[in-house]
């Protein structure tokens, strides 16, 4: 992430980043640091504790042409700046007939399993799926955080970006060429298979290759689905037409989620190649848990097996 | 038309006019000091119950970054520096005064008579609140920076219509002053002259962001635009900080609306323990702040005018120990909750996705059970 962010700077000037504790502290995941002292204050702001000015002002800048890259601490505080992404950001291009361009990312970390209090452990995606002018994507792993996120920024619609937090950690060899890089807005098979396809985006593309991996019955196909919206339906049907099975997996909760969408634009794009009704993995229709539940209530690789297993048994 | 800081009456129209000064009665050193509009009303004995509750509150609070670098808790919000702020304050509420902190009001809490057990269970994440916020007036702890101060505005509002002679006060931090939700609770409690005390407590950062980072003014002159009072504190002084919140809450509960109090103090600690502040601040910034201790100070006057003896120290020492060492015990004791917690009171009655979801990994969960046996 930061690499990419860096990189992005570094190509065009009209690049900033703003957030809380971005700057000196390099933001609370370390995801901006060193950034401020390269760049300085005019590019990478440390703003007041106000999200919803994070947002407004960032609209506001990219009205004077500029790229702003907004940083959310924590998923559970994009809500102060609810009203600005979706009444404001994602409207203007067509309010405007197409005279007005918001090239906004907002950037936010998103997901469980670090043992955090409330409010920090969110999967907030549907809310934002479901309103027209966003493009919503999911990076998964450490080298689409670096490409996705400079795809991100060029691209000329406001862009929230989520980054699976408990994947931070991860390492992985990163390819410094964009060129070859796959679109952000392109779903990528992340491990072949032939029996079931398994989808997923953001961390849970993680424990799906996992669960892959340990499943010695049946071959699972994992696709990252990555661009949330708009959604690369080509890749995903492909799959399911090819496996005739498929169970979707995410944090969020089942009820209404984003798995909604998916099992019903299979179903009826690809009905006769299904062996089975899609199956959907994630999180319960309650707030989320206390941390010391949350591996009861986060996917893990068990409850995605066992949904494979449901759906061989159908 | 502009209010006087201090005194809630109209000021003087001269915009030369110096800011009123920080209210303070209790040097550093520990030195009484006089004021023009606040005294000290407190006798001897409930002096020695300030300090005790500040000596108490720090080692609950020592204990609990100790319990999180041990693992036991996930993360801790250390009051360091901040008691005098809170153990002040606190003692100038009513029992029916209604408080509404955010998450690191640990010595607020105590003096509400919450059980500091309580307090850890959000931090050891086994719940997201242990105690009831009706039973002590003190409402569940806010993380969703500045969001409270609207509840805190509203219950005032029903104080109000209740006809009682109550008020809230609300606990915030400095950088949630730039939360469009503080601004919206200062409009509203001004526009409905609500019974209500907004509790700044200014410890200067908020995470790595410096005060500047969010205004330009001192902050409780913040006030004077919403139409209200507003008035800074050395949040250090636990004299000034009672004197000045309970002149504050006596105002609101005698229909004179809201107060702004700014308590100027310091966050001696990092931000929470997964925080480093070694990056962001100087140490020598910290080392000024040692000089100032609300402990200290406290304890240099009761000193001073022979209001206690060796033998006080020690019993408080004592007693803070103990209740350290006790909820250190209980917080290991502490159980984690049934997985089918999860589904417990997210709606007054019964409900059938719930059920179902609830069913459904019951029977999950158990056909693992089923496998090892
Ligand atoms: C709406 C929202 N945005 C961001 C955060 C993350 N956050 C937690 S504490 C904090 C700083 C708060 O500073 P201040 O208000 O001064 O209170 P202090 O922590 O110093 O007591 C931030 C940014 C949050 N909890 N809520
Ligand atoms: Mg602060």
């Amino acid at each position: 992430m930061n690499e990419g962010l860096r990189k992005a700077m570094e190509n065009d000037p009209k690049v900033l980043i703003m957030g809380e504790d971005v700057g000196k502290l390099g933001g609370v995941f370390r995801v901006t640091d060193g950034l401020q002292k390269d760049f300085g204050e005019a590019r990478v702001i440390d703003t007041p504790l106000a999200e919803s000015g994070i947002v407004g002002t960032a609209i506001g800048l990219a009205l004077r042409g500029y790229r702003p890259v907004c940083e959310i601490q924590f998923d559970g505080f994009v809500f102060p700046a609810f009203n600005q992404i979706t009444t404001q950001l994602a409207k203007m291009r067509m309010r405007s007939l197409g005279t007005l361009e918001l090239p906004v990312v907002i950037r936010i970390p998103c997901g469980g399993g670090i043992g955090a209090v409330e409010h920090h452990s969110e999967s907030p995606e549907a809310y934002f799926t479901h309103t027209g002018g966003l493009r919503v994507v999911a990076c998964s792993n450490p080298a689409d955080a670096y490409t996705m996120i400079q795809q991100a920024i060029e691209c000329p619609d406001p862009v929230i970006f989520f980054e699976p937090k408990r994947r931070y950690w991860d390492k992985a060899p990163v390819d410094r060429d964009l060129s070859k890089a796959v679109p952000f807005d392109k779903a990528v098979v992340a491990r072949p298979g032939e029996d079931v396809t398994v989808l997923a985006y953001g961390p849970m593309v993680k424990t799906a290759l996992e669960a892959a991996q340990a499943d010695e019955q049946h071959s699972i196909e994992v696709v990252d689905v990555r661009s949330l919206n708009p959604l690369d339906e080509e890749t995903v049907l492909e799959s399911v037409r090819r496996t005739g099975r498929c169970v979707v997996v995410h944090e969020a909760p089942v009820f209404n989620g984003y798995g909604g969408e998916l099992a019903a634009r299979i179903t009826e794009k690809c009905f006769y190649n299904l062996e089975a009704p899609v199956l959907r993995v994630g999180g319960f229709s309650t707030p989320y848990p206390p941390s010391r539940l949350e591996d009861h209530y986060l996917p893990d690789l068990d409850r995605v097996l066992d949904a494979v297993d449901r759906t061989f048994a159908w | 038309m502009i209010v006087d800081a201090a005194r809630g009456a109209p000021l003087g129209t001269d915009a030369q006019s110096p800011p009123p000064e920080l209210v303070q009665l209790l040097t550093p050193e520990g030195e009484r000091v006089e004021h023009p509009e606040y005294d000290v009303n407190l006798t001897p004995e409930e002096i020695k119950g300030l300090y005790r509750d500040l000596v108490i509150v720090r080692r609950i609070d020592t204990e609990a970054v100790a319990l999180t670098r041990q693992g036991e808790l996930g993360i801790w919000a250390s009051l360091l520096g901040q008691e005098a702020a809170q153990i002040g304050s606190a003692h100038a509420l009513k029992q029916d005064d209604m408080a509404f902190p955010s998450y690191r009001e640990h010595g607020v809490a105590w003096c509400r008579g919450v059980d500091p057990l309580d307090l850890l269970g959000l931090f050891r994440g086994v719940n997201h609140a242990g105690w009831d916020p009706k039973a002590h007036n003190f409402h569940l702890y806010t993380i969703v920076i500045g969001s409270h101060t609207l509840h805190a505005t509203g219950y005032a509002m029903g104080i109000q219509r209740d006809g009682a002679e109550n008020a809230a006060i609300v606990y915030f931090g400095d950088g949630a002053t730039s939360q469009g939700d503080v601004n919206e609770a200062f409009v509203w409690s001004a526009a409905q002259n609500a019974p209500i005390v907004f509790f700044c407590q200014n410890n200067q950062w908020a995470i790595s962001e410096p005060l500047e980072k969010q205004s330009r003014i001192p902050l409780y002159r913040r006030a004077e635009g919403f139409g209200f009072p507003g008035i800074r504190v050395d949040g250090n002084d636990v004299f000034a900080v009672h004197a000045v919140t309970q002149k504050a809450l006596d105002n609101a509960r005698s229909g004179q609306g809201p107060t702004l109090i700014e308590a100027f103090t310091y966050r001696m600690g990092a931000h929470t323990t997964t925080d480093d502040p070694t990056r962001y601040r100087l140490q020598a910034e910290l080392e000024s702040w040692k000089l100032k201790d609300p402990i200290e100070r406290l304890k240099a006057y009761l000193v001073k005018n022979q209001l206690a003896d060796r033998e006080f120290f020690d019993a408080i020492d004592a007693e803070a120990k103990e209740v350290g060492s006790d909820l250190r015990r209980r917080c290991l004791e502490l159980p984690d909750p049934e997985p089918t917690a999860i589904w417990e009171n997210v709606y007054a009655t019964e409900h059938s996705l719930l059920a179902e979801e609830r069913g459904q990994f019951t029977s999950y969960l158990a056909s693992f059970e089923d496998v090892s046996r």
